[in-house]
Parts: C-alpha cells; structure tokens; sequence
C-alpha cells in the first residue's frame, strides 16, 4: 500500500497522552543510548534488501525453513563483517532478522558454540570450535528425548566405553530413548553434542555430554548407523527443523567426550568432575531470557490489541451517537489495560534478574556462591509465573480483537504459537513452581528452627516472632491503603506469608499420615504450588514498586504509578480469595478495590496508546496489520488478502475437477 | 497390542463404560447408528484425514470441497436423509473437516426468511446442488452489531431492481465461509434504500458467480481471506459488491416487502429471528464446543497414564504423569466440565423444544428466556471447554504443541467458538440484561421465569457446612453458588441504581456496570449448571455404578469451581476461611478418586482412533511407536531438503571462513 496518513482515531490518542513516549521507551531499553544504539542496529537490518521477503504467512513450511536459513546464513556473516560482538546488541540483530521467530542456527549459536567453551577441553576447542565458529561444523544440543523431559536423569541413551578400540559406541536402545526436538537437528546440523548415559567397565556413570558427528561432511547424508530426520509439523516454529536421532552402535573416538570436567581414561578409568554448581548459572540466564521474552511477547500482543482498539468502531454507547471506539468499553479496558500493566511489570523484572545475574555472576568467578540457590529458586518460579501469565495475556489479547484477531494477519496467532512453548521448554512450569516451593519449604524449615532467612524471603522471619499467637501468621491486620503500591506489597507479602505457611503445614501433616516424604510432597503439590505463586507475584509487585522511585520524569513517573496500582489492585481483585480468607482485606475493602480497579481503567485510557508506543516495536517486527502504526488497519487487510495462495488463480483448480462434474451429474 | 500401562487402567473401572457411552448418546439404540454411521465414514478413504496436518491450504481446501461432494453419493448410497436418524453423526464422523457447510445456512436463511414463493424457487435449486450458497453477514468493519452495517441496496422502481453496493472499503463483506472460492450464491444483508430513505439491514440472494465456468458475475470482487489459525479447509471469503443488480424478487420476503412502486410493507413478527439466532447457539454447543473438549481429555488423559517422568518413590519405575497430584489438578476439572456442559446442553435442547412448541403455537413468552439462557451459556460453555482444551495442550508437554498431537488443532478450531455467533463478552452482557430485569420484576413481587425465580428468595444465611464430607452434598454447594448468583445480580443492580439516581446518565451507567455485570452473568450459568448436574445426577439409573461416578464428577465440578474462585464465595462471610478450608480438603481428595476412573471415563466418550486423529491419544497407547512412524511421513522427510543444495552447502563450504 501506498504511504498513508496516519488514521485520525490513534492521531487523536497520541495527542492526548499526558507523557512523552521517548521518555519511557528509554527506561525500557535502559537509557537514551541503548534506545540510540538498538534502533541503529534495527535500521541496519531493516534497510537490507537481502533481508526482505515475501509475507511468511504464504508460505509453507518448506518455504519458511528455507528463508530462515537464508537469513540465518547472512545474519551470521553480517554480524561479523558489521563487528557486533555484544550479547545484547546481537540478540537485537538476530531478533530483528527472524522477527522475534526462532531459527535453525538458535541450537549452535546458543548452545552448540556455548557448549564447547564451557565443558570442552583446550584440545577439544582447537579440534572443534574454529571450525564451528566458521559453520563448517553446524551442531545442535541433544538431551530430550522421547519419552523423557524434565527428569534427566530418565534419558536412556547409552555410551559404552570400548577400551580395545578407545571408542565410545553410542545406542539409542528403545523408542523412547530416540532424542526428539532439538531444534536444527532434522535438517540443518551435522553434527550434535549428544547427552547420554556413560556406561565403563561395566557401570553406569550417569549422564554426559559427547560430540557426535550425524552427516557427512560434503554430502550432507546421514552417516552410517545414524537415523536422523525432522520430527513433523507442530502448532509454532515452523521455520525450525526440530528433529529426531536414532542412533545404532555408533562409534565415536574417545577424544569426542567433553572432558574439561568428567573424564574417562584411555583403559576406561572414570574420573569423577570436581562439583559443578556454574550449571546452575547457566539455567538463571536462560531462565531470564524467557522473563524478559514473556514481557515483549505480551508487549507486542498488547500494542496489537490496543491500537487496534482504537482503530475499530463498533456498537452503541450512546443512543443516535456514531459508533464509538471499542476501546471506549469498560469490558475491554478491564481486559486488555491490566495486561498491559502486566507487561511493563514483567519488563522490570526481567531487568532485574538479568542485573542480578550479572553482579552474582561476578562473586561466582570470585567463588561466593552463596546467593546462587535463591536466585535459581526465584527464576525458575518467577519463569513459570511470567510465562503462564503471558501465555493467556497474548490469547486474552487476541480473543479482545474479536475476528480479525483469529487472522493470521492480526500477527498475534504466529506470538503465541511461538511463545507458548515456553511454558514447558527449559524446564515445565509445574516443575518449576515445585523447585521454588522446595526452597520455600526449606527456608520455612529454617525459619521455625530459629534461624533467620535473608533475601526475597526475609518476610518469613516475621513468622517466627508471631510464633507465640496461636492465629495463622497472616490473620494480624495490616491496614491496607488502596492507593499507596508499598501498602500493597505488605498486602502481597502477608499472603504469600499465609500460603508458604499453610502449604508447610499440610505438608506437615501429610507426613504424619503418610509413609514417605515423597508421596505426602505429592499430595501437597497443589498447595505448594499456590504458595511459589504467591510468592512470585509478592515478588513482581515488590519489583515493580521500587521502580518507581527511580523514574526521574514527574509525567512518566505518575503513568506508571498507575499501571503498577492497577497491576496490584487487579491481582488483588482477581485473588481476593487469599487476601479474604487470610483476614488481609475485608470484603468492605475488596468491594473498594474492585471499584478502584474500575476508576484505574478510566484514568489509563487516555495514555494507552502512547503506553503500547512506548514499547516502540517497529511495523515490520511487529508483523501485524491490526497494530500497523499508522492504523489504517482495514485497507491493509483487503491488500493481504489479496496474497493469499487461495486466491493465485481467479478460478480454483477444485471447481473444475469436484464442482463441476457434481453439478453436471446431479 | 494395548500398552500394559493404559490396558491396566481398564482393569479397574468401577462402572461399566458401555452403559456410559450409551447414557451420553440418549439409549444403547442411539450409540448403534452412531457407530454405524461412523464406521461408513471412516472406511471410506475419500474421507481420510491421515494426511491433514501434512496438507497445505491449497490441499486442504480441495479435499474439502471433494469429501463434500463425495458425501452426497455416499449419503445417497445408505440411504441416509437429512431427516433420517444418521444425519447428525455425519458431521461428527467426519471431524467437520467438509465444505459447504455455509450452503446449509444459506438454505436455512430461506426456508426462514423467505416467502413461499422463494423457497419453491430456490430451495430445490439448493438441495440439488445446482448453485452453492453463502452467507454473507458480518463485514470488515463490523461484526456483531447489525444496525452498523455499510452495504447498500437501493430499489430502482424504474427496472424493479436493487442496486447492491459497497460504498466504501470497510463495509466488504468479510469472513463468510464458502465464499471465497465455492459459493456462487450468496444472502447479503444490506441496508434497504427505498426512495432516498432508509428502512434498516434486509437479506437479499445476489449472485456472485456464473454457474457456467465459474468467473465472478460483473460488478463482484470475491476471494478468500488468508490463512487462519484453523479452517484451513474452509474458503472464508472477501465480497465487494459494485452497482450489483437484483431483480425485486430476491429480497427474502417473508416479514417484509418491497412492492413494485416501492412501497414497504411489513408483516408477521420478526421475533422468529431471535429464535433462529438461539438455535444456532445451541446446537453448536455439541459438535463444535463439546466434542473437542472430550477429545482433548481423551488423549491427555491416556498420554498421561502412558506418560512417565520422574520418581514418585526412590527406587521405583518413573511414575505415571496422571499420579501427580497437579497433573490430575489440571485434567480431571476438565473431564468433569466435558460431562456438566454435556449435561447442560440436554438441559438446554429439552428447553429449546419446548419453546419450539411453544412457539408453532404464537406464544413467544419463552422467548427472553430462551433467548438469555442460550447466549449465556453459549459464552460460558465456549469459554470454559477452550481453556480446558488449551490446560489438555499445555499438560502433554512438548509432545503437545507437535501437530501430531492432534491437540493444537483441536484447539485452534475451538477457540474460534469464542467469537462466532455472538461474542462472548457481549452474549453475557445480553444474559446481564435479562437477569436485571428479571431481578427488578422480582423484588416488585411481579412473576418471573423459572431459572431465575430463586432471584426473588434472597437469604441472607451463612453456608451450613460443618466438616469437609459437607461439602460432597449437593444441596450445600448448589446454594453456594444461588448465594454468588443472587448476591452478584443484586449487588449490581443496586450499583445501576445508585448511578442513574446520581444523575448518570443510563447507557453510561450501564458501561460502568459492565464488568460487574459479566460476573453476574457468569455466576448464574455457573448456579444453573451445577444445580442441573446435580438434579440429573439424582435421576441417573444406580446400577452399574453410572450414579456414583457421575456424583463424584459433579461435586469435582461444582468443588473446582468453588476452589479457583474462592474470592466470590467468601465475599460478605457467606462462606468462612475455615470452611474454604474444608473445600479445599474436599476437591483434592476427590482428585484422588476419580483419577482411578479417569481412563474409563474418556473411553466412554467412545472416540475412535481415526477420529481422535492423535499420536499420543489412541486406544492401544503404543504413543511413541506411532510418534515415530507419523514424523517419518513428513514431507519435510520425503525429500532432500531443497536448502541443502540452495543455502546450507555454501554454508557449510567455508563462506564463513574467508572473513
């Protein structure tokens, strides 16, 4: 389409806003010169001609695995010839190259390269990584398997030591052993760091990590004993060849263990690693990847569904009035302004593990580790949290668009089969929740026994001292100020308080009953669950509050009180269960935050539009017709449709070979 | 061979499945045609669906268009009739996956809208397949708000023609099905012009391809939208209408008319519209919004057994996923919520046909009734079995999200449930409405229909219950639920009065409520469904174990309810914190028992393989054996990627190395 003015409903909203846009974005992006630099890199990308195409949505699977390769393969090389060597400044290139969509090089680049420098030795490196550096070598990463996820100590792959040739033969013994999904591994790779269990002179040594070589260097065929294959269509993902791997008394010399830790000698000697807690490093980085990919994914729902609210007309408020902007409803503000709240919440929280990883990070080189258990316990809660929140935010956000939302030229269908999948990789969120209630557990334990616990946890230490009443901890009053966010967060402290205290409880009691601690773990889980929520939501409450302070524009400062109240004031609203039934907030106070809720929804409009520019998603990442900037939403939706492979041929194929003949017939 | 893991579940029912299914169908007799006709369908590979998740658009929509016509020799051959006792499984042994499903609309807008005269002329037309209707609705501007429509027809008496326009680019048609690249006829609903004035939104039959070779007729701009997140198989269609003329005759006729000199006349009661607009709602309910719920249980449930991961106790095999307590948390409300809504749309049809009745007799009294119950529900029932298919998605893991699952089409296709034939947010504020007019009538002591005379007994007690068995009778959680009901409606109407005799004006006042107003809605489906599980329950025969099992479904369902709003129950101290307690206590226990049955319990939605069209689902469980061969048949594995040659060999030849 031709350059359009920008339609006159969203011109109407930015004049409106009571902020300057700019101001927030760089608060987003961590300050005036990230912003600078990030649209620098956009630009750079954007104006590429070799990076243009045809609207994915038109093409097949085939098609999209193909032009993601291209790209992949010049990304690589641009990255290179432009000298981005930042991890953030290239996550923004490649981000902007795939359109926040995965690739086929994501399992190399992430975690093949990564791989080698951590686990291998210095000879390894020399055989391995400049030639992978130079994608001579493509590998991917192969732990899942079939029939096993998350408990990795299931995986049945097998690695026999065979000392008489110094080799390692590899097995994939059972069906469910064959690995399955790692990206980059149906088509792409040619070779793989293989998780398997180490079997020497007779003994199992438990899972390690071996480099596998799976097609023939030239030819691209699979090598002798190796099945390797794409493992099929799925909902998402469908520029990534996830693949399977079977292997069958496949040999690998010695020398391809990774053995900067583990090691088996050439006579099969095991050598056991010295610990290892750096993995769980690792984890809290990933883990706040998917935090900060929870808060732009619901970003770019949200700036969908707002804009095109704005946009789109429809009803009646008022009688013999013109229809009014559907953004105008109190039923869609209360659906889509607490999402965006949420978004921004989600924001700062992911700003701040990845801070925290980084200053932790350094006392882990200096060897102090102890802030390390609570921060794996807090991020693999807070990713379940985050991700299940913005898992049903983006559908929320596409169900608010009504029809045209189910297009897939509404662009959010495509964020949500690519963000959903969050949800279970790097750990299922159920499990997750669990591992944070485990450590809830044990500082509760620690608590009761008299010692003090510090951290995102410290609020359990007041149990101690209630300890003498005979009433749940909770159930003391704390006079809640509705409109002061640090009243909020002792509201949302006193009920995690009630929740940890009340799953230890019954699970207290579950051992009493029960024989092992196992089963009365499992029989509590739901309870357990509830009160790793609880905590996390104390947690991105906390989070958002204190970012308050920080905000130096007064304009800015005064719209994000309000979004964080209305976040506060809405989980309040949607859980006033908890808050009830722990004596927190009388149902006198729960109707006044309902209300409040209700008048937050008011005051937000206004600045909802300029709130979703703020995020400042360019056009062509946001892919969406109904969030284009410029609104002109419906002319561009007849000019989409116009692509599509239905309509290549005035007449289709079909009336000729079905329609015809019937009606001739009949 | 069945997996030993899913057979031994079998082992252990405590009813027995067959008396089940037969419940579910309406009698053993009912569940023989059933399986017959499912057994016709499935053999005949033109309806196959192996390959679906392998077809592009392209293909999907071709096979479509083939398994339709091939459908009406079939229907032919067993000697099948759209009045026949088959007709209705068809569609659901074929999983939907046919077109011309909007030429049956198209026949229905003219048996109902039409003159005698009309339906002589164009429904045998129709039923011979001579011409392929549409319907064309909803544009792209607008959707469930009629009176905003933008299309035109203007009546030229001088021709005795309406001139159909589309004035500007919102006003295209946009969505309907068939329309794109089948219909040749479609209904167009058009505002009417007669002599400069405007006489509202009319439905007029246009014809908008030549029945000869298929080109688009003069004046018409027609195609298909663009992929979807599902319906890939269905041509949903763009038409754009350019001084387009009709003879008089084709504006449907039956409730108004457009006399040759232009004169309008209006005649019997439109309230019949509302009526078809019921019927759709309700008989959607079964095989677009029930069936998929089941399936998905189904599969997730036996993934589940078959599933294993981790360690219940040390040195045990990898338990079952279904043994933990939180997978059983996400899954079994499901299942419990596929048996209530099934029961809740008995409920509904048995209502509709007495309104039927009622109605063929000129009493419309039932009407507001009828009419708030179905879009209520149609709101609630939608709601609830989407998020209940997408928690079955979410609890198979990574399996899940592979198409192969056959879960995320399930779901994708459910979802749109949501929106079609009324938006949900807007179907609750219309059941709202009702229940505040109602509630007024009430309190001023004047009658009221039967689901909300318990509006006008407001209690003010406190709920009985005194230990957590309290909590499995019915009549303690039921008047629960009437105490959230009842307490909802009022509080919010008290709130719109406040308003307007503040000086509010009343459509504002109204916008103000909506959120409240929602919840009211929902809380009285809620109160009707549970209560009518409950009562149904009661009836069910006690041999077998039917009864039993199905009691503890509806407590499951009525508990889960309670459990995930528990804010709603215990506002205003109907319930106590200690109470909740015992509610709790109560829903996780039963968590326990019905897992015991839960394998029996999807086996007696009584699925086959071909239907259930899932690698992780089938009856025999062997779900990695089958994962592995269906990948294999990928066409992403029929052949050598061509980015091998195009993009990786280049790659993987050292470009990068010269930098």
């Amino acid at each position: 389409a031709a350059a359009m003015s920008v339609n006159a409903d969203l011109r109407r909203e930015r004049a409106a806003a009571t902020f300057q846009p700019e101001l927030l974005t760089h608060i987003l992006d961590g300050g005036p010169e990230r912003t600078r630099r990030r649209k620098e890199i956009e630009a750079l990308v954007l104006n590429d001609p070799d990076f243009q195409h045809e609207d994915l949505n038109f093409l097949s699977r085939s098609q999209r695995y193909e032009q993601a390769i291209r790209k992949s393969s010049l990304m690589v090389m641009k990255l290179r010839e432009y000298g981005i060597a930042d991890p953030e400044e290239i996550y923004w290139f490649k981000s902007f190259v795939h359109r926040g969509r995965p690739e086929p090089l994501d399992l190399h680049l992430g975690m093949f390269l990564p791989t080698l420098l951590t686990q291998a030795t210095p000879e390894q490196q020399d055989r391995f990584f400049m030639p992978a550096w130079n994608l001579e070598i493509i590998g991917t990463y192969a732990q899942t398997e079939m029939g096993h996820g998350t408990h990795l100590r299931g995986l049945e792959t097998t690695a026999t030591y065979d000392p008489s040739t110094q080799e390692f033969i590899l097995n994939s013994p059972t069906v469910t052993s064959i690995k399955w999904w790692p990206g980059g591994l149906g088509k792409t790779s040619n070779h793989a760091i293989v998780l398997a269990q180490l079997y020497t002179q007779g003994q199992c040594k438990g899972l390690h990590a071996f480099i596998v070589p799976i097609r023939q260097l030239g030819t691209h065929e699979p090598l002798p004993g190796i099945t390797v294959g794409d493992i099929g269509p799925k909902f998402g993902y469908d520029e990534m060849d996830n693949g399977y791997l079977k292997m069958d008394n496949f040999r690998i010399p010695r020398e391809n263990m990774l053995m900067k830790y583990a090691q088996v000698e050439p006579d099969g000697t095991y050598v056991k690693p010295v610990s290892d807690k750096l993995t769980y490093g690792t984890m809290v980085f990933i883990r706040s990847l998917i935090v900060g990919d929870s808060a732009r994914s619901l970003s770019r729902a949200c700036t969908i569904a707002i804009r095109y609210s704005a946009v789109r007309h429809q009803s009646e408020l008022k009688p013999g009035e013109p229809e009014p902007q559907i953004l105008d409803y109190q039923t869609q503000q209360y659906k889509l302004f607490p999402l965006l709240a949420t978004a921004y919440a989600f924001h700062f929280v992911g700003a701040y593990i990845k801070d925290t990883y980084h200053r932790i990070n350094g006392d882990i080189s200096k060897g102090d580790l102890s802030e390390l258990p609570e921060l794996h316990a807090l991020t693999a809660g807070l990713k379940a949290f985050t991700s299940w929140t913005a898992n049903a935010g983006i559908e929320e956000c596409r169900m608010a668009c009504g029809g045209h939302g189910y297009s897939r030229c509404s662009g959010i269908p495509d964020i949500y089969v690519t963000f959903t999948p969050s949800c279970t990789y790097e750990g299922e969120n159920t499990v997750m929740m669990l591992q944070t209630a485990r450590f809830l557990m044990k500082s509760y334990t620690q608590v009761t026994s008299g010692q003090q616990v510090s951290g995102m946890v410290s609020y359990l230490n007041d149990l101690s001292r209630q300890r003498i009443q005979p009433q749940h901890v909770a159930a003391r009053t704390v006079t809640v100020r509705i409109n002061d966010p640090t009243s909020l967060v002792e509201a949302y402290k006193s009920r995690a308080a009630r929740l940890v205290e009340s799953a230890a409880k019954n699970l207290q009691a579950e051992l009493a009953h029960r024989k092992s601690k196992e089963d009365a773990w499992n029989r509590t889980s739901v309870d357990l669950v509830r009160a790793s929520e609880a905590h996390c939501h104390y947690v991105v409450v906390k989070l958002f509050t204190a970012k308050l302070a920080e905000v130096g524009d007064a304009a800015v400062r005064a719209v994000l009180t309000e979004l964080c109240l209305l976040y506060a004031l809405f989980g309040i609203s949607r859980n006033a269960g908890d808050f009830l039934q722990a004596g927190i907030l009388s149902s006198a106070q729960i109707t006044q935050v309902n209300q409040q809720v209700k008048e937050l929804l008011a005051v937000i409009r206004p600045n909802a539009v300029a709130l979703v520019d703020s995020f400042d998603f360019h056009d062509v990442h946001l892919g969406s017709v109904l969030g284009r900037y410029d609104g002109n939403v419906y002319e561009n939706m007849f000019e989409w449709a116009k692509k599509s492979p239905l309509n290549k041929t005035q007449v289709h194929e079909s009336f000729h070979k079905h329609l015809k003949p019937m009606q001739a017939k009949l | 061979s069945v997996n030993p893991d899913l057979g031994s579940e079998r082992q252990t029912a405590s009813f027995c499945v067959e008396r089940l299914t037969a419940l579910l169908d309406g009698g053993a007799e009912q569940t023989r045609i059933r399986r017959a006709v499912v057994e016709a369908i499935e053999s005949d590979p033109v309806f196959s669906r192996e390959n679906q998740y392998f077809q592009t658009q392209n293909e999907r929509y071709e096979a479509a268009v083939m398994k339709a016509v091939h459908l009406q020799k079939k229907m032919h051959e067993m000697g099948w009739t759209e009045n026949g006792p088959e007709y209705k499984y068809i569609y659901r042994a074929l999983s939907g996956d046919v077109a011309f499903l909007l030429h049956r609309v198209f026949m229905r807008s003219i048996s109902v809208l039409g003159s005698d005269r009309q339906i002589a002329k164009w429904i045998p037309l129709a039923t011979q397949h001579k011409l392929i209707g549409s319907y064309a609705q909803t544009e792209l501007g607008h959707g469930t708000y009629l009176q905003g429509l933008e299309t035109t027809a203007v009546f030229d008496t001088a021709t005795q023609e309406f001139i159909l326009n589309t004035p500007k680019i919102s006003a295209m048609k946009w969505w309907p099905g068939d329309m794109g690249r089948s219909a040749t006829h479609t209904v167009v609903f058009a505002q009417l012009y007669i002599h400069g004035k405007c006489y509202g939104i009319h439905p007029f039959i246009v014809q908008i391809r030549s029945l000869q070779d298929h080109s688009l007729c003069p004046g018409v701009t027609a195609g298909d939208i663009g992929p979807k997140m599902n319906f890939e198989h269905i041509d949903n269609g763009y038409l754009l209408l350019k001084n387009v003329r009709i003879p008089r005759e084709n504006m449907l006729s039956k409730f108004c008319e457009v006399r040759p000199d232009g004169t309008y006349v209006r005649q019997g009661s439109q309230q019949i519209n509302y009526f078809t607009m019921t019927s759709v709602r309700i008989s959607l309910i079964s095989d677009e919004v029930l069936t998929p719920l089941q399936k998905a249980c189904t599969i997730a449930i036996r993934y589940s057994v078959v599933r294993r991961q981790s360690k219940l106790k040390p040195g045990e095999q990898e338990a079952k996923i279904l043994d933990y307590q939180t997978q059983q948390e996400k899954l079994l409300p499901q299942l419990a919520a596929a048996y209530a809504f099934h029961f809740t749309n008995d409920y509904l049809q048995e209502l509709f046909d007495k309104g039927y009745r009622e109605i063929q007799r000129k009493n419309f009294d039932m009407l507001p009734e009828l009419h708030a119950l179905s879009s209520g529900f149609k709101a609630m029932i939608t709601q609830h079995c989407t998020a209940g298919v997408e928690i079955c998605l979410r609890a198979c893991g990574g399996h899940g999200y592979s198409l192969l699952s056959g879960l995320p089409s399930l779901y994708t296709k459910i979802l749109a449930s949501c929106i079609y034939e009324g938006e949900n947010t807007i179907l609750l504020l219309q059941t709202a409405r009702f229940l505040i007019k109602c509630f007024m009538a009430a309190s001023a002591g004047q009658p009221v229909p039967p689901s909300v005379t318990y509006l006008a007994a407001v209690k003010h007690g406190k709920c009985p219950a005194k230990n957590k068995l309290d909590f499995l009778s019915p009549d303690i959680y039921t008047e629960a639920y009437q105490h959230v009901a009842v307490r909802l409606t009022s509080s919010t109407a008290a709130k719109l009065q406040d308003l307007i005799q503040s000086g509010v004006k009343k459509h504002d006042a109204w916008n103000q409520c909506t959120v409240q107003l929602v919840q009211a809605a929902k809380a009285h489906c809620h109160y009707i469904a549970v209560k009518n599980f409950a009562e149904t329950v009661e009836k069910l025969e006690t041999k077998a174990g039917i009864q039993k099992i199905m009691k503890h479904l509806c407590d499951l369902f009525a508990l889960h309810g309670i459990f995930s709003n528990t804010g709603a129950f215990l506002h205003d101290g109907y319930t106590s914190a200690a109470q909740m307690d015992m509610v709790t206590a109560a829903y996780l226990d039963l968590l326990a028992v019905i897992r015991k049955d839960a394998v029996p319990l999807v086996d007696a939605f009584d699925f086959t393989d071909k239907s259930l069209n899932s690698a992780l689902g089938s009856y025999d469980g062997q779900v990695y054996q089958r994962l592995y061969e269906w990948a294999q048949k990928s066409p992403t594995n029929q052949q050598m990627s061509p980015a091998y040659e195009r993009y990786l060999k280049p790659l993987l030849h050292n470009t990068l190395s010269k930098l």
